[in-house]
């Protein structure tokens, strides 16, 4: 009988504590599970066309290329190479993200062949005078956020997770962002962004998905709508390749100069 | 074109041509690829020339394609001719090879063979330990136009560190203003009697060898010249008709120096400084440093707003052969992040000892994909007589360029 009861008792408080996983954990849950998902896919080259349009819808286009390195036990590598506007061509960045703590970036300027060190703490600043901040561009890694699960919803015919995401690094430009996940193939397909007085500032949205190796969902589209500025950009991505067998070594000062 | 000095160049192109015809490229090529830029320019001194035969103003064009050829094993073939033909100075007008280089790319080492240019240096504005090249102080006095330098650079990639070292079997005479020029001293320079030290002259080998490497925030680059002074010591002499003239000579010195960036959050420190021995009679240090601090989203806006502080000292003080030997310069920087990449940066050293100073700014504004609009403005004030820009004095310049990349 004392047996039966203690394992009723265990029983209820084991149930108990599943049903009380606080929104945080079932948020820090979600995303460690979108990590692992992403993980395993050693490195990356792909193309991206950059195309920005203000208010009055004047536009303008950037084509950039770029290589992305897994690294085991913290952030990716990666070297973004400027083709076009012609004038920037050449024109590379190096970075290293970091799972806490800032990245470290290298930028490459072709025509002094200068390597120039710079600083990342200024995680919001705009990424080639697009509406992407580099916070938005550089690798996101679990470690960045503190995460809150708000409910579960359609979006896009998709069944998805909805939560929000709190920056952890210093010098975000936002408060908060909501994202909204599919819970099939964990793909985000979307995130809202709010600024530091916790005003909405950008939409991000992503489509066309494509599965690469048979496992990565990755976006063939990313629109940013700044809702402040009326501006917008659209980053088309294409010729995905994966393990291309880069290694470390491309991914230094000295792979930077002859980045092309 | 008599005017164009193709000595300068042509050999070069000749003797590379030469090496690499020795070597076998690879069949398949899935690069292949022109680029580069045409471009006008206008300048303009609102001040009276001081010296005879000085023009008020001038008219250039400059054409700079490129030609990039990358083979399968990530090997490469780079050409870059640079054209400059102007209407106010003759010796403004010239052609040089910028760039003429093989590159092969081993697992663990890099080997160039070629017409290069190479950059060591984390300060904004004194390139101090930059050496490696001559300058073509034709194209412009902010020491950021490089001759190209005929060298064989191997760089060998390690956990520790990057070793590079450079063979440069040829020597590159800096370009001086000619008589109808501005931003020339009042003596003409006469390089037709260069004078060198070492008496392979031009062709004396010089070498330099350089450790590089990142710890953390921490970019450190340890570099040792040996070989042909690109400063050169000006001497006095006359002419055929007994005119004063300048004669540039080139000494051997030895050059040892150190280059860092430390990052600590926003800010940017950086430091430059260097011991060189056999120039002149006097063996010296110099160092330059300082830090550059970004504010990002400025007015509300996408724009960034940085501000650059640095100091330059010379041991040798006013003795010192450049301007800057004890000197603090201010810069801010301006960047729009419009689609136009609308960016101003405007400078201004102070001398410390006395009351010159030396202010610019330089704009640029892209239009539509090609078209690349830049203005600049320099200026030097109070110049003192013992000043090395004294004879600049009256040479502020306004200058707009207008160039199409493709």
């Amino acid at each position: 009988m004392k047996i039966l009861i203690t394992l009723l008792a265990s029983i209820f408080l084991f149930s108990g504590f599943a049903l009380a996983e606080t929104p945080e954990q079932k948020g820090l849950a979600i995303a460690k599970e979108d990590d692992k998902r992403d993980n395993g896919f050693q490195d990356f080259t792909a193309n991206m066309v950059m195309l920005l349009k203000n208010r009055q819808g004047e536009e303008s286009t950037r084509h950039i290329r770029n290589k992305t390195l897994e690294v085991e036990g913290d952030g990716d590598k990666s070297i973004s190479i400027f083709d076009r506007p012609r004038d920037v061509k050449g024109t590379a960045l190096l970075n290293f993200t970091h799972k806490v703590g800032t990245d470290d970036q290298w930028l490459y300027l072709p025509a002094l062949k200068r390597v120039k060190r710079i600083s990342s703490a200024n995680k919001s600043g705009s990424f080639m005078g697009s509406e992407f901040a580099y916070e938005d561009v550089t690798s996101q890694e679990v470690e960045k956020y503190s995460y809150k699960w708000i409910r579960d919803e359609d979006y896009d015919g998709e069944k998805c997770f909805v939560f929000e995401r709190y920056p952890v690094y210093k010098n975000s430009g936002y408060t908060r962002q909501v994202v909204w996940l599919d819970q099939k193939e964990y793909k985000i397909l979307k995130i809202e962004f709010y600024d530091r007085k916790n005003a909405s500032l950008k939409t991000l949205t992503q489509s066309k998905f494509k599965q690469y190796l048979d496992k990565y969902w990755y976006p063939e589209e990313m629109y940013m709508k700044n809702h402040q500025t009326g501006k917008s950009t659209l980053l088309t991505w294409t010729n995905y390749k994966f393990k291309n067998g880069l290694k470390d070594k491309d991914f230094n000062k000295n792979s930077l100069k002859r980045a092309r | 074109m008599p005017f164009i000095k193709p000595h300068r160049a042509g050999w070069t192109l000749l003797f590379f041509l030469a090496i690499l015809a020795l070597f076998r490229f690879p069949v398949k090529v899935f690069a292949h690829e022109i680029s580069g830029f045409a471009a006008g320019e206008a300048r303009l001194f609102p001040n009276e020339a001081l010296f005879p035969g000085q023009n008020d103003q001038s008219a250039s064009f400059a054409l700079q394609p490129e030609y990039y050829h990358e083979f399968e094993s990530g090997s490469s073939f780079t050409f870059v001719p640079f054209l400059r033909v102007d209407s106010g100075d003759q010796e403004r007008t010239h052609f040089d090879i910028r760039e003429l280089t093989y590159l092969w790319l081993q697992e663990d080492y890099e080997l160039r063979v070629g017409v290069r240019k190479v950059f060591w240096g984390t300060t904004e504005i004194l390139h101090l330990v930059d050496i490696i090249n001559q300058n073509d102080q034709v194209e412009n006095i902010d020491t950021e136009d490089k001759l190209g330098q005929p060298m064989v650079n191997v760089s060998f990639y390690r956990d520790w560190g990057t070793i590079d070292v450079f063979m440069m079997p040829f020597f590159r005479e800096r370009t001086f203003q000619g008589t109808g020029g501005r931003l020339r001293f009042a003596t003409p320079i006469d390089d037709d009697r260069v004078q060198y030290e070492s008496s392979a002259e031009e062709w004396h080998t010089d070498w330099a060898m350089r450790y590089s490497h990142t710890f953390g925030d921490l970019d450190i680059g340890l570099s040792q010249f040996i070989g042909t002074n690109r400063e050169p010591t000006l001497l006095n002499g006359t002419d055929s008709n007994g005119s004063a003239i300048k004669i540039p000579r080139y000494e051997q010195i030895k050059q040892t120096s150190i280059d860092a960036s430390y990052v600590v959050g926003e800010w940017l420190w950086k430091l430059e400084s260097l011991y060189r021995t056999g120039q002149g009679n006097e063996n010296y240090f110099a160092w330059t440093g300082g830090f550059e601090y970004t504010f990002t989203g400025v007015f509300d806006s996408a724009m960034d707003f940085g501000v650059v502080g640095e100091w330059m000292y010379d041991t040798r003080e006013e003795r010192a052969t450049n301007a800057f030997e004890n000197d603090i310069a201010t810069g801010l920087r301006l960047a729009v992040n419009d689609a136009a990449s609308t960016e101003a940066l405007f400078g201004w050293v102070q001398d410390l000892d006395t009351s010159a100073r030396f202010l610019f700014l330089e704009a640029s504004r892209r239009f539509g994909d090609n078209w690349l609009l830049t203005a600049e403005l320099r200026a030097f004030i109070h110049q003192p007589m013992e000043d090395l820009f004294f004879d600049l004095r009256d040479d502020e310049i306004m200058q707009m360029e207008l160039a199409y990349y493709f």
